[in-house]
């Protein structure tokens, strides 16, 4: 049941920062706790979303979410101004600040439009109904003789006022009951389906677009902090002398670090604020500082990587999901299929590092961020500096890219203990080197995988081990074994109509920071899944394509009740988003029907294809390369989704060349390796992402039609490249890669 | 020290080491030039320099000062500049950091190579990194301003 509540412009202008005109509403629903995120910081408030029409008859529609590139900010107000029949060349697109009022506004996990559509529907409806009783009220005639056309409320003979007109009116009006609201009919949608042009395009294209490292206050100083190589190292001696000596150097500064686990916490640094940036970086490289060894100081990823193999290889886990009996039907197979997949380390580097501006004063603590997450910014903020959260204001930048980096906001709490501890505004700056060796890494991973076969080729039982440093170790140390929402993405959640089926986890305690990253544990699992998938086709000597659709089987709804494994479904009901096999079968059928699949090719070249259901959509890939004397070139990648309803067509399509392009990037050069509990690569030259040279010169997106409720873009597209990669090089030379990066094995 | 950006004379109090980059951000307020990595490997922070694409990462306000310096704010007056346009008309940008940086190592490389192949195109803007995965869509903008950009850019005049 929606309440809808009226705000006030004052209450407006404390969310926004910006005055509010005539009419200002909002919604309130409860059942709030279905879209909040595991992370979020619960306020147990009511979910707003406000809109607000100035007399000239401008429309102000809040954007809640953070702008990281998916074009949230633009997909979410386009369907606000569709259902209220705004014109869209009269809407002005406002940023919130962080407050619960909006619920959830952690930007990450693909779920912006799939939480929010409805939401933002009935707040357009909502405020299109106020707008037409007013017109009914200021002409004497009954509502339903009153239709709200493009900006305008048109009357029983053709009378019209603007909104701007009824505005100061509308919001004298009680709001209207959330039963009572009329929709649109989706058919009449004028900006819901339709390519609109990002909001920020023309601020992007003249460098007039503010991200978080271009916040500039009055008297604000630069910070560059130099933080402990290893987790948990704390400062043992420190010798600043030089860099006092720097010109435009005003102070050094020792962040300690809070006991605990690492959570949103800062590392433990020693900060150099000076007058610009560069006076900043240059005092850091000159400090001299001993640190602390810690039980993570002798990290070693390659010897580690090498363990959590022997653990998925030698022996039995403990069973999360299980159906039949795996070891019998193995044990009386025609033909058994065996295989080990690794995984490493991948850093995000968004092309924006981590940057945070902070202002203290007597009043509280004022942020801008260019956050993921603005109400977990606050909060910790607010810890850190022992204020109520009320005290502390967010406001979001634009990110320049965010890919769940910035879903941690340890760099906004630097910013914050710099502010109070300096009395003058202070930005930190994160280099690039600070990125990437100071990074939330994503997991590496090892996954067992043993398959069997009987004579007609088909798969009679599936058995999967896994180990892989789980997120929740990042803020509860105690945590070794990924969680059911980690197996929930694409490991043990697999789609198989296979009588037998055994999904087994080994502890895989974790010496870095785990966070998430774009597609999340469905990077390595859609990899060891989608190639096994691939081994086993070609021992049954079947195609790979039709392969997959036969170990799918049957359309069919999912349901994992009866098989000890509690599916996450990425936070929704399997009622309101059933996991359904006929819409996966035909993402895969829309593409092979798309690509020369069968046609043959030169020597040296194959064509590669995986699938994967993530984030509640369903992604087909496949890739075609050339491996000719030890280069490997991906030629070209097409991908098809189904992601239900889309909102802006063009913004999809937008993702999905991009979360192809960041799969091929991590499958081909993304790799993190640690000695000596540090982590090794620090730049581009060694962190490589793929660059225009690298991108095949032929890339198609196929997006599905569906009226099924909206689901998952932004990460979707990313985990079906890896493996469709991995396939190809199999098909192109019979070599079978099973471990990432590819540019380990060749000259990419 | 002295610089001209954009057409106009500037003078700065600094250290003649300091990156450009971080003079034009800091000191200048123009903040549409971006930091990326430092050390010339991303080309975020790319301007032209007499017309011809730098990393202004790598090039110290000493280096600067004698070249007419435009930066993605000077690129046009008023954002018509054909590939701005381009970029526009190809919904080019994802989170758009990136973007000045890539407009101005496209507008340099048009302007040396004005019927650039597509593998030139591609080699030639191999410097700048995108993140987001915008490069199909960066080719095309590219590929359809060709012919309509300005053999000499104003500020290399």
């Amino acid at each position: 049941m929606t309440v809808l509540t009226r705000v006030s412009r004052r209450r407006f202008l404390q969310l926004t920062g910006v005055a509010a005109g005539g009419l200002v509403l909002g919604a309130a629903l409860p059942g709030r706790a279905a879209l909040a995120g595991v992370l979020e910081q619960s306020s147990g408030a009511a979910l707003n979303v406000f809109v607000s029409i100035r007399e000239d008859g401008t429309v102000e529609i809040v954007a809640h979410r953070s702008e990281m590139g998916t074009g949230i900010r633009t997909s979410l107000p386009q369907i606000v101004a569709d259902e209220m029949e705004a014109d869209w060349q009269r809407v002005r697109v406002i940023q919130a600040q962080a407050n619960p009022a909006y619920g959830s506004q952690n930007t990450d996990g693909s779920r912006s439009v799939r939480d929010f559509y409805p939401v933002m529907r009935q707040m357009g409806a909502a405020a299109r109904t106020l707008l037409e009783r007013a017109a009914a009220d200021a002409w004497g005639v009954p509502a339903a003789q009153c239709a709200a056309r493009n900006h305008s409320v048109v009357g029983p003979d053709g009378r019209t006022l603007g909104f701007g007109e009824l505005a100061a009116r509308a919001a004298t009006l009680p709001m209207p009951e959330p039963s009572t609201l009329r929709m649109k009919p989706e058919s009449d949608f004028r900006y819901v389906g339709h390519g609109l042009p990002i909001v920020d395009l023309q601020d992007m294209t003249v460098g007039k677009a503010t991200y978080g490292i271009d916040v500039h206050l009055p008297e604000m100083l630069y910070a560059s902090i130099e933080r402990s190589p290893w987790l948990q190292g704390r400062i043992k001696a420190l010798d600043a002398d030089a860099a006092r000596t720097v010109a435009g150097v005003s102070e050094i500064v020792e962040l300690r670090a809070v006991e605990g686990p690492p959570g949103f916490n800062p590392i433990e640094g020693v900060a150099v604020l000076a007058s610009n940036t560069w006076s900043a970086l240059r005092g850091r490289g000159a400090l001299q500082i001993d640190w602390t060894r810690s039980e993570h100081s002798e990290h070693d990823s390659a010897a580690y990587l090498d363990e959590l193999v022997a653990r998925v290889e030698g022996g039995p886990g403990e069973v999360r999901r299980r159906r039949g009996d795996v070891e019998a039907a193995l044990a009386s197979a025609q033909q058994v299929v065996t295989a080990t997949y690794r995984t490493p380390y991948l850093a995000h580097a968004p092309m924006e590092p981590p940057v945070a501006t902070a202002r203290f004063s007597d009043n509280g603590c004022e942020v801008w961020a260019c956050t993921q997450t603005p109400q977990a910014t606050r909060q910790a903020v607010a810890d850190a500096l022992g204020l109520d959260v009320d005290a502390v204001v967010v406001h979001v930048t634009l990110l320049g890219g965010g890919f769940g980096r910035k879903s941690k906001p340890d760099f906004a709490v630097e910013a914050a203990r710099l502010a109070a501890h300096a009395g003058r505004p202070v930005q930190v700056v994160w280099s690039r080197e600070d990125d990437i060796r100071h990074d939330y890494f994503h997991a590496c991973s090892a996954q067992h995988f043993r398959g069997a076969l009987d004579v007609g080729g088909r798969v009679t039982a599936w058995l999967a081990r896994e180990a892989s440093p789980p997120i929740g170790a990042t803020f509860d140390t105690t945590v070794s074994m990924n969680s059911e929402g980690g197996l929930s993405q694409t490991f043990a959640s697999v789609p198989f109509a296979v009588p037998n089926l055994q999904i087994e986890s080994h502890p895989a305690p974790a010496h870095v920071r785990i966070g998430w990253l774009r597609s999340v544990y469905n990077i390595p699992y859609a990899f060891g899944v989608g190639c096994f998938v691939d081994e086993l086709a070609h021992a049954a000597r079947r195609d790979p394509i039709e392969f997959w659709l036969a170990l799918i089987g049957d359309d069919r709804l999912l349901d994992f009740s009866g098989e000890g494994f509690s599916y996450s479904n990425y936070g929704r009901s399997l009622e309101d988003y059933p996991y359904d096999t006929a819409r996966l079968a035909a993402v895969i059928r829309a593409l092979a029907d798309r690509i020369p699949w069968k046609t043959p090719l030169p020597a040296g070249q194959g064509w590669g294809f995986s699938v994967a259901n993530s984030f509640l959509s369903n992604m087909a890939v496949a890739s075609k390369v050339e491996v000719r004397d030890g280069r490997l070139r991906v030629l070209e990648m097409h991908g098809a989704l189904d992601a239900g309803r889309i909102v802006n067509p063009d913004r999809v399509h937008a993702q999905m060349e991009g979360g192809m392009i960041f799969g091929l990037s991590l499958a081909l050069n993304g790799e993190i390796t640690f000695g000596g509990g540090e982590a090794q690569q620090s730049n581009f030259h060694d962190y490589p992402v793929a660059r225009m040279l690298q991108v095949p010169p032929l890339i198609r997106t196929y997006i599905l039609p569906s009226e099924a409720p909206p689901s998952g873009v932004g990460e979707p597209p990313t985990p079906p490249v890896a493996p469709s990669i991995a396939n190809a090089v199999f098909a192109a030379c019979g070599q079978r890669i099973r471990e990432l990066p590819l540019g380990r094995h060749f000259n990419v | 020290m002295k610089l001209t950006v954009n057409g106009t004379l500037r003078e700065l109090d600094c250290d003649p080491e300091m990156p450009l980059l971080w003079a034009l951000r800091d000191l200048l307020q123009l903040r549409g030039t971006k930091y990326g990595c430092g050390k010339g490997l991303c080309g975020a922070c790319t301007v032209h320099l007499d017309g011809k694409a730098r990393r202004s990462c790598q090039v110290t306000v000493a280096e600067a000062g004698a070249a007419a310096v435009t930066t993605i704010e000077g690129l046009s007056a008023d954002g018509t500049h054909p590939l701005q346009q381009a970029w526009r008309e190809h919904n080019v940008p994802q989170c758009g950091y990136c973007q000045p940086g890539q407009l101005m190592a496209a507008s340099a490389l048009l302007t040396a190579s004005p019927t650039a192949s597509d593998d030139e195109i591609r080699s030639g803007m191999s410097g700048n990194l995108c993140r987001c995965g915008t490069y199909p869509r960066i080719h095309a903008a590219i590929k359809s301003a060709q012919g309509k950009v300005p053999l000499a850019d104003q500020a290399g005049d």
